[in-house]
């Protein structure tokens, strides 16, 4: 047994590759051992911004020697057949044994491949992990050919048993294995010899290196909350970025410092964005929550305890600020231009940036998203006027200049903007909130303008790339267009709206601009096809034709084609809408099951009916009634297929023979009525507990009846009463579609 | 190790630089007579990181980046600023190492402050370049630009040449203590005419800023660009063996030149914000066409490696 101890030592590795690569490195070599026939007891991987380092411990001296019978010719065959056969086992004939076989005699060859060595082993595994290795991005240096993240300048590779250290040896284009490493590259230049893990590690933090990420990051954040503390102030976590700063230093030093006074009347996401992107500072706040001061993590330690390190930190970060206060500044002077259109300075610069190649400009997406706020404004209770208002300003600040150099504060900015324009509070709230919600843990708007203009943002997203056929497949789904689906999913039923999404889907189809063209350029074609003169055939019609009054134009329908488009999305939420509820317990199927009449694009109604029907089938009742459904379709549809009629004419109560149909005939006659008046109100739990009445009557029903009787006239008025039973809780739900 | 003084000036600093890299074996090159944005468009770097021939120089290149003018107001913006640039092939091992002393060659004291290599791929989509490496930080300011250059032209660079630029300005506030670029001794601050920056440069920025962002005629510089596209293909197109000497004459150089004024103007339309983010694209496309017709042909002559007998 010995343990093996492996460092890569480069220069600096991005801090965003190293956990990922010292993974990589662990798992490639020790599936390398495995794999050559060693086993291990434990590996560790570890990475500083200069090395990843590896340890296995509990490793076999030597793969084992395996020995393999094999078959060879039988005895008198062909010389070539033989001749081939000690090729191939690299033996000789005397090595040969005769044997037995069914057939006859056959030669056989016992092949003993001894075991290796653990240093030829790993040298070899090694190698072919840094040959080979997954950095997302690697490169070339000086005239050599092999690829690192970065130059690869030394390696390390030691087995250790009780006796001592051996080396591995290994030569990588010129880097030759060693027992040797490096400390801080400046608070302990120069090599030194490791003899195990353990000496390793101690010797690098006498060298000023923490070799542990985990360890760098607590130490990080401990001593910056107890600095934050011991100024009455509190550290802003985040965890992303104390990993990657811990992934910038192998000696890490905690300084506090001030933020200048000109600069604390900056947004505090401002601030905070600008000192993360930038500068990799922490945010630290004040009692009220204000943002005063930043951290930031030195990779040393100085004579004058970080004073200089803390005055240069300092000083960047008010050039940065200046630079976003000029920003800031620049673009409060267009919100405090005045008037209604203040935006139309940013407004019209959208109208150069295009949103997608066959979706048009970012400006007429604006148009496209403040008619369908205004459509949508009275379903979700909120004033059109504000609704178009909102998504007129909702994307403006795409323009400004704070969005340009941050673009992670697009909607925030335009809050600011819109509130410093004087807009009412629902139109600049909007403006933030219209994004959301962007992931599963992000919060939903309520507010009414706010749900309006999300909405409209998603539906003509979605529609949009719905009529230009880029939907998403697979792994793909370059335009978040899921996502998209997913946000009109939550806004919806977290608000409980009664939206008819289809009418809506609609009005977007018609409106994108690659249905605008299509029709606007057939419209076109017919008239210049009526005319005399021939258009140049070059020229694109629509390059002469001038913007036609919506109100002029007839009122505009949906093709075949738009009208499968449209089905298709509502699909698509389906679907999406069957992701979203699993969480809930509620299965595909039951969803299937509701999807029945026209009102399937109310996703609040269509999720009311999910539940309840959910809630039912997990009953006794509703197991049984839905086995009894099933029983009642498979004969009526036997029966219709057979006859060739259908039987829906209502059965007849006078002409039932036995008390069972007879019980059966008053049940359904009675919970028609309550199933009526509960799904009218759309209290669908009593229209559950109503078809739950059915239950005992149905199972009576096929315990004592025999539904294909001799008699037709008493056949018939059965199968009629089988209609009835299915028609009956088809009207909540297609129960066949419930699977068994 | 020598001991330094603090340097008291900005070209103090520069000076350091070049007795620096001179030492290191360097040749001292002087800027390219052309505007250009970065350090990288000089010829010594874009053409000379190409091919098998090793090579190292360093340079001063006065450097234009029309869009970040701010009027001379920014403590430190510049629509014109100084790089200094350095670029050895192959790349030497101890490249870090020799960066490191350059700093300490201009007072900046590794004991006292806190030098960092944090990654930084660049790329120039209009030179049709890309290398990895990172920016040198000193308490948390850039002060430098590191990179191993792996393509250039859409070549493959062999060997890597291994490429320094530092922003002189924001360098030399630093180790000067200096707040604001306007306010830094341009000489020494005890000769007999002390010059700041701000002497020298502040009338200028506001000048440009007012031209880059508001004046300059866009119509004149969309047809400057157009006539230096058509340009730089026509010297590439003329045969290689010049009829009047009979010598092969590739004239790599000349045609590179009208490659820099494109990318140029391109930058100050980009200023002007005439230029759309869909034409954008299209625009540094134009530009990469040119420098990678520049780098194609660089490969066919002799400080490109080009040797009768492989003909």
């Amino acid at each position: 047994m010995s343990d093996l101890l492996i460092e890569l030592f480069s220069e600096e590795i991005p801090a965003r590759m190293q956990r990922r690569a010292a993974d990589d490195l662990k798992r490639l070599v020790t599936d390398g051992l495995v794999e050559g026939g060693l086993t291990y007891a434990g590996a560790i991987a570890h990475c500083t911004p200069r090395r990843l380092t590896l340890s296995i411990h509990g490793l076999t001296d030597e793969s084992p020697t395996t020995t393999e019978d094999r078959k060879g010719p039988k005895v008198g065959a062909p010389e070539k057949a033989l001749d081939g056969f000690l090729r191939s086992t690299g033996l000789t004939q005397d090595q040969l044994v005769v044997a037995d076989d069914k057939k006859g005699q056959v030669y056989m060859a016992r092949i003993t491949k001894p075991g290796r060595a653990a240093p030829a082993i790993v040298a070899e595994v090694l190698e072919a992990a840094v040959r080979g290795f997954p950095w997302p991005k690697s490169m070339r240096w000086g005239t050599g050919s092999l690829k690192w993240v970065r130059p690869l300048r030394s390696i390390l590779c030691i087995l250790v048993r009780e006796d001592g250290a051996e080396i591995v040896p290994l030569d990588i284009d010129d880097i030759v294995s060693g027992v040797t490493t490096e400390g801080h590259r400046f608070m302990a230049p120069g090599r030194f010899a490791v003899k195990s893990f353990d000496d390793y590690e101690a010797k690098l933090k006498r060298a000023k290196v923490v070799l542990s990420s985990e360890e760098r990051a607590d130490a990080i954040w401990q001593d910056a909350t107890n600095q934050a503390f011991a100024a009455g102030l509190e550290a802003v976590e985040d965890k992303g970025l104390l990993a990657e700063v811990a992934g910038l230093v192998e000696w890490p030093v905690v300084l506090m410092g001030e933020i200048g006074a000109d600069y604390l009347d900056l947004p505090p996401e401002v601030l905070q964005t600008s000192m993360k992107e930038h500068q990799k500072f922490f945010s630290v706040r004040n009692k009220s929550g204000k943002i005063v001061c930043f951290i930031t993590v030195a990779n040393r330690e100085t004579a004058d305890h970080g004073a200089t390190i803390l005055a240069g930190n300092n000083k960047v970060l008010s050039a940065r600020l200046a630079d976003a206060k000029f920003f800031w500044e620049n673009d409060l002077r267009i919100a405090k231009s005045g008037g209604d259109d203040w935006a139309a300075p940013w407004l019209d610069a959208l109208g150069n940036v295009t949103f997608h190649a066959k979706l048009g400009s970012q400006a007429k997406r604006i148009d496209r998203i403040a008619a369908l706020a205004r459509e949508i404004a009275p379903a979700v209770d909120a004033d059109p006027d504000l609704a178009e208002r909102a998504a007129r300003l909702a994307k403006a600040d795409l323009s400004s200049e704070m969005v340009y150099e941050f673009p992670e504060l697009q909607g925030l900015m335009g809050r600011y903007y819109a509130e410093a324009a004087g807009e009412v509070p629902q139109v600049a709230a909007a403006a933030q909130e219209h994004y959301s919600p962007l992931g599963p843990s992000d919060d939903v708007p309520t507010a009414p303008v706010s749900v309006a203009v999300a909405l409209a943002d998603k539906l003509d997203t979605l529609a949009g790339f719905w009529a230009i056929d880029e939907k998403p497949t697979g792994s793909k789904d370059p335009y978040a267009l899921r996502r998209a689906a997913l946000g009109v999913i939550r806004l919806v039923l977290q608000s409980e709206l009664s939206l008819p999404l289809g009418r809506i889907i609609n009005s977007a189809l018609l409106s994108s601009e690659e249905n605008a063209r299509k029709r606007s350029r057939i419209a076109l074609q017919s008239v210049l096809a009526a005319a005399d003169g021939l258009p140049d055939p070059k020229s694109d019609p629509l390059d002469i034709l001038e913007p036609v009054d919506e109100k002029d134009r007839i009122e505009p329908r949906l093709s075949e084609e738009e009208n499968l488009r449209r089905e298709n999305l509502l699909a698509f939420l389906h679907d999406r809408l069957k992701v979203h509820l699993r969480d809930e317990g509620i299965r595909h199927d039951v969803i299937d099951a509701c999807l029945t009449g026209d009102r399937t694009d109310d996703l609040t109604d269509l999720v009311a009916r999910a539940r309840a029907l959910n809630a039912f089938l997990t009953t006794d009742n509703g197991e049984n009634l839905t086995q009894g459904y099933r029983r009642a379709k498979n004969i009526l549809t036997q029966a219709e297929e057979q006859d060739g009629v259908e039987y829906s004419y209502g059965a007849e109560r006078k002409l039932a023979e036995t008390d069972e149909e007879r019980a059966l005939f008053d049940a359904i006659e009675a919970a028609r009525p309550k199933i009526d008046a509960a799904l009218t109100s759309e209290d669908y739990p009593v229209a559950m507990t109503a078809l739950a009445d059915l239950r005992a009557p149905v199972d009576a029903f096929f315990e004592a009846v025999q539904v294909n009787a001799d008699t037709p006239i008493l056949r018939r008025n059965r199968l009629n009463m089988l209609s009835e039973i299915v028609r009956t809780c088809t009207k909540i739900a297609d129960l066949s579609r419930i699977s068994a | 190790m020598t001991v330094h003084d603090a340097p008291r000036s900005f070209q103090e600093i520069i000076l350091r630089l070049q007795t620096y890299w001179a030492i290191k074996g360097c040749a001292m090159l002087q800027p390219y007579d052309m505007e250009v944005g970065a350090g990288t468009f000089h010829p010594a770097t874009t053409l000379r990181a190409l091919g098998p021939r090793p090579w190292a120089a360093a340079y001063v290149q006065p450097s234009r980046r029309p869009t970040d003018g701010r009027y001379g107001e920014n403590p430190n913006r510049l629509q014109h600023y100084y790089q200094y640039q350095v670029l050895i092939k192959p790349s030497p091992p101890d490249l870090q190492e020799l960066y490191l002393g350059s700093l300490q060659a201009i007072g900046i004291d590794a004991g006292l402050h806190d030098i960092r290599f944090v990654e930084d791929d660049w790329e120039s989509p209009t030179l049709g370049a890309w290398g990895l490496g990172w920016e040198v930080w000193c308490d948390g300011m850039e002060v430098s630009q590191f990179t191993y250059f792996q393509q250039v032209g859409g070549h493959d660079c062999h060997p890597v040449s291994g490429e320094l630029t530092y922003g002189l300005e924001r360098l030399a506030m630093y180790v000067l203590g200096i707040d604001h670029v306007m306010d830094m001794p341009f000489n020494d601050p005890s000769a007999a005419i002390a010059l700041t920056y701000g002497d020298i440069f502040k009338q200028t920025e506001e000048e440009y800023a007012r031209w880059n962002f508001d004046t300059a005629d866009t119509a004149v510089l969309l047809r400057h660009f157009e006539e230096a596209e058509a340009h730089c293909a026509e010297i590439l197109s003329q045969p290689a063996d010049d009829p009047k000497t009979g010598k092969r004459i590739i004239m790599v150089h000349p045609a590179y030149d009208q490659c820099i004024k494109a990318s140029h103007i391109f930058n100050l339309l980009d200023a002007r914000g005439v230029i759309s983010v869909t034409e954008r694209q299209a625009y540094i496309g134009r530009v990469r066409a040119l420098a990678k017709a520049c780098a194609d042909a660089f490969l066919l002559t002799r400080a490109g490696g080009w040797t009768e007998d492989a003909a």
